[in-house]
């Protein structure tokens, strides 16, 4: 297989590998958490 | 893709990321658990409509925790879009891409800014806001954070606080002081700017397209270029909006996949797609071979 091919799917293994040790460590709720509330930094009024 | 075509895509991919339009009535930003999942443009989670979170928000809320999170999960869904799509993402699925582009569409002033001197050096500036205000700052200093939202994103002022702060800001108690008044400043740069410039703020400060810049080399969605088709003529590189010479760096990392240059190619030669065309002396210079720096022409 071309080198060309294998770096995409070397880089999907390892999207896989983190996106596996975040869940793991509960880290969408982490996401969650903060998407819930106004971000008033990210308005700019915090 | 045509150009009308890719325009539809990035309506309905804005229109998807922010499809509780009630939010924009109510104040009340979506609290549903597909929040969870990051979109893989810059759309800001405190839009009202928002059904999903920002990434870049999400890169910092980890890095600012105290001891600092690795964020795994956020690093593994940029990968994967990166992987897959390079900057096709910025040039597809980004909102705030697709806004700078309708602001370009105004026809004023009439002569549009294409490169300037210094462009090419404010273009790595980008790069900077991505280790500085979205990783070191975080990390560092807490009381800054999350720097890129609070200092610099126009998306948060315009996707959320314009509306969160003109419609329901007394009711939300929410009190405009000097940061504001920056952000606004900040706002109406990008949006003056952005009817001159194509595109200004994706060029030289997003930190999104400073990520995915890299993965265009080697993204399963790429350019590629059958050298035996081209025939020099020049007009891949004159219709470019983001100044690349695709005909040299048809994986430069400033190329946001808008295709352009491929409809303008007379003898065919560019090619957008995931599939590789066999025996036609396609030379994929995804490796880099010819692909220096960000392959901008001066
Ligand atoms: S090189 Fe082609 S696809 Fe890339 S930004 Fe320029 S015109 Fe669009």
């Amino acid at each position: 297989m071309k080198l060309q091919r294998l770096i995409p799917l070397a880089l999907f293994l390892a999207a896989v590998g983190l996106l596996a040790a975040g869940l793991a460590l509960g880290q969408p709720r982490d996401v969650l958490a903060k998407a819930a509330r106004v971000c008033l930094e990210c308005i700019g009024v915090g | 893709m045509d150009n009308k075509l890719r325009g539809r895509v990035q309506f309905v991919a804005a229109l998807v990321q922010n499809a509780d339009l009630r939010g924009f009535f109510t104040g009340r930003i979506d609290q549903g658990a597909q929040k969870a999942v990051c979109v893989p443009g810059l759309n800001c989670y405190s839009c009202p409509g928002a059904l999903m979170s920002c990434p870049i928000g999400s890169l910092q809320a980890f890095l600012s925790a105290r001891p600092v999170k690795v964020p795994y999960y956020v690093a593994g869904l940029l990968l994967f879009f990166g992987a897959l799509l390079g900057r096709a993402v910025c040039g597809f699925l980004c909102p705030f891409g697709w806004i700078q582009e309708l602001l370009h569409k105004i026809p004023f002033p009439r002569k549009k800014l294409g490169t300037f001197p210094g462009d090419r050096l404010l273009r790595r500036l980008k790069y900077l806001v991505l280790a500085g205000l979205v990783v070191l700052v975080p990390m560092l200093l807490t009381d800054w954070t999350p720097a890129f939202c609070k200092y610099l994103c126009p998306a948060g002022t315009l996707e959320g606080g314009v509306p969160l702060v003109l419609l329901h800001g007394e009711r939300l108690h929410l009190e405009v002081g000097p940061l504001f008044f920056w952000k606004l400043f900040i706002l109406v740069a990008v949006v003056l700017s952005g009817m001159a410039i194509y595109r200004p703020f994706c060029k030289y400060l997003c930190p999104l397209g400073a990520l995915y810049a890299p993965f265009n080399r080697v993204a399963l969605y790429r350019m590629r270029l059958s050298e035996d088709r081209c025939v020099a003529c020049g007009k891949c590189a004159r219709v470019c909006p983001m100044q690349v010479d695709p005909s040299k760096t048809p994986n430069s990392g400033e190329c946001i996949r808008c295709g352009v240059c491929v409809g303008a190619c007379p003898t065919k030669a560019l090619r957008l797609g995931v599939r590789e065309k066999q025996g036609q002396g396609i030379r994929d210079k995804g490796q880099g071979i010819r692909d220096k720096g960000q392959g901008i022409r001066d």
